[in-house]
């Protein structure tokens, strides 16, 4: 019955919102009650993913603490004398430390600007298509790389980059591409390019699928050639989402993907490829320096924050888009 | 749309989506004729530097290596054999891999729709005034987590570690997945459906299950593969937190396979033949096992294909 009188009183906005007010002189007790009341369902529904984010998100943020504190086994995630930074100093003060920092840097940045162009690109040749099975298929086949495993990936670069044998290394001359450490960071920006170009490029095609029609007509009328026609209508169509995904890529601009460098990693190339997420692993799993580990972590997922937050105001201001 | 585009009845074909396209061309300008055909020029050499590394790897499988590795494999497989898959297929531990990836995806897929899904709706109920901070409380872990080692000892603290539930349980949601399914909820599920329900009615529960979940096969369809495939490449929870080879799931025997045979290679300088021959068969197990692990996701992928443009859409909406 209760439900047959919500739906007629949602029938009739000034009625909702004299409820609302009415509620709102509510004793907080009585709205808390009335809320859980009509939406314990949802609440419910919610509870298992909330459940999981706080147990495997916010507790390992409450961890972080360890950053600051000397690891003691027996005391867990939080217990330990308070060093403050010592640890940060510890690694700003590394000799590893430039390396490391230069090569995370060089290969996210490499992937951010060349990820960020490649899709938009594609998106408008491929729009260019006026058949919608040849579209199609260009899209099936672009797609198809996304699926593939890391370990795939890196086991095909070594496959197509042996020295003599492979289908690309044969023209590399014979030391093994992979082995130099100034190759690392090409390689991957290129690998990860053919790899989600065109899985990236999804999101522009469905944009670009909306563009009014009249527009394209209003532009010919003006004597737009088809090149015009790409840069006046179809550029200016996806724009709002280019933003909008240059500053979420922002904020992964040093985390580099840590199954890919580290499979790619070997003794020869490790001056190239040694990026901080590789060296937490050896440092805090590898060899059990779990506060130091931890702060180089933090350390990571700081810059990548004030990267994103740094992005975001900035767009705000220049372009008006943002996403929070 | 526009009023000006409903005057006039919209034209068939996309006018700006020209080159195979007669009617339109005759409105074009002089040099359209230049870009069109350096557009597909570059299309085709796009397409075909995605394809081709994709095709060889599976011609190679198929090829007698010593062609291979002359270069005399390209288009078609060359001296065909199945020596290949026959020896990955006798090795006991890609079964043991591909056996654990299975059970570890389709527990792993169920639970990440079982707690998606719903969670999804009820951030989709404009009505449920809590949903803005817990939408906050979720997308504040895609740009901030606690990192890689205060999770490995939470991890060894609940007993995961060597557990298959390291694989399941963690990663239960995925906050991007949630937000697609969400903004699904919200853009394509008409609200006269709630309304109708109430007054039927129907509680938030058989409103979500009677009617929601039916009209929501799409977008079932687009996560649960997204997750799916997130569990069948996994390699980094194998490489971290299991130590037991009889839990490795496939991406981490794969791996160890493609290692093993790498090492070979490396010790064949001096070319022997009987060195030479198990170069060879080395070659061959590693074109095998790559083919054999992406197969099954090649193959359902194209079933699903047709949600994706949809399912990514929908996700950049509000995203």
């Amino acid at each position: 019955m209760r439900a047959d009188k919500e739906a007629i009183e949602r029938g009739s906005d000034a009625q909702v919102v004299d409820n609302d007010k009415v509620r709102k002189t509510w004793p907080l007790h009585k709205r808390l009650a009335w809320h859980f009341r009509q939406y314990w369902q949802l609440w419910l529904m919610a509870l298992p993913a909330l459940g999981f984010t706080l147990l495997f998100a916010y507790v390992p943020m409450y961890g972080i603490q360890l950053a600051f504190r000397d690891f003691v086994p027996a005391k867990g995630l939080t217990g330990g004398r308070w060093v403050g930074m010592q640890y940060f100093r510890q690694f700003f003060q590394s000799p590893l430390f430039a390396s490391t920092m230069i090569n995370t840097f060089k290969i996210s940045l490499g992937t951010l600007v060349l990820g960020f162009v490649t899709p938009i690109i594609l998106a408008l040749l491929i729009n260019q298509i006026g058949s919608q099975r040849i579209k199609g298929f260009a899209q099936t086949i672009t797609y198809m790389p996304h699926f593939i495993s890391t370990v795939v990936i890196v086991a095909m670069l070594n496959i197509f980059l042996t020295p003599n044998t492979g289908l690309i290394g044969r023209f590399l001359g014979k030391d093994n591409v992979l082995d130099s450490p100034g190759a690392v960071a090409p390689i991957y920006w290129i690998s990860e390019v053919w790899q989600h170009c065109g899985w990236n490029a999804i999101i522009y095609l469905a944009a670009l699928s909306s563009v009014d029609l009249s527009l394209y007509e209003a532009a010919k009328m003006d004597g737009a050639g088809r090149l015009q026609l790409i840069r006046y209508v179809d550029l200016p169509t996806i724009m709002p989402t280019c933003v909008v995904l240059l500053i979420m890529n922002m904020g992964s601009v040093l985390s580099v993907g840590f199954e890919k460098v580290w499979l790619m990693q070997n003794a020869m190339n490790l001056p190239g490829s040694e990026v901080i997420s590789t060296y937490t692993f050896k440092i805090g799993i590898q060899s059990f320096q779990f506060s130091y580990g931890t702060a180089i972590g933090l350390f990571n997922t700081v810059i990548n924050f004030v990267f994103l937050v740094a992005a975001n105001w900035i767009s705000k201001r220049v372009t008006d888009t943002s996403i929070f | 749309m526009t009023s000006s585009n409903v005057a006039q009845p919209a034209p068939k074909a996309d006018p700006g989506a020209i080159p195979w396209n007669k009617h339109t061309r005759q409105q074009q300008k002089p040099g359209d004729l230049a870009v069109d055909i350096v557009i597909a020029l570059l299309l085709v050499v796009i397409l075909l530097a995605v394809i081709y590394p994709l095709w060889f790897i599976v011609v190679a499988s198929l090829s007698n290596q010593g062609a291979v590795s002359s270069g005399r494999v390209t288009l078609w497989p060359v001296g065909f054999t199945l020596a290949g898959y026959q020896r990955v297929f006798q090795d006991a531990r890609i079964w043991t891999g591909y056996g654990n990836t299975v059970l570890y995806a389709v527990l792993g897929t169920a639970l990440n729709l079982v707690v998606t899904m719903p969670a999804a709706f009820a951030l989709s109920r404009l009505e449920f005034k809590p949903r803005r901070v817990l939408l906050f409380l979720f997308t504040f872990t895609m740009y901030f987590a606690g990192g890689l080692i205060p999770n490995y000892l939470l991890y060894k603290q609940l007993g995961l570690l060597n557990s298959m539930w390291v694989f399941i349980l963690p990663g239960a949601l995925s906050v991007w997945n949630l937000i697609i399914a969400r903004s699904f909820f919200e853009t394509s599920i008409p609200e006269d459906l709630h309304d109708a329900a109430r007054i039927d009615g129907l509680s938030y529960f058989g409103y979500f299950m009677k009617i929601v979940i039916p009209l929501s096969s799409a977008i079932i369809a687009v996560i649960g593969l997204y997750y799916f495939v997130g569990h069948w490449n996994d390699y980094f929870t194998g490489l971290i937190y299991i130590r037991q080879e009889a839990k490795e799931p496939l991406q981490n025997v794969l791996q160890s396979i493609l290692l093993a045979n790498q090492t070979n290679q490396m010790g064949t300088g001096n070319g022997g033949q009987n060195v030479l021959q198990q170069q060879q068969l080395a070659d061959q197990i590693k074109y095998g096992v790559i083919i054999v692990s992406t197969l099954p996701l090649l193959i359902i992928y194209p079933f699903l294909q047709k949600y994706f443009n949809k399912g990514v859409m929908i996700g950049a909406v509000k995203g």
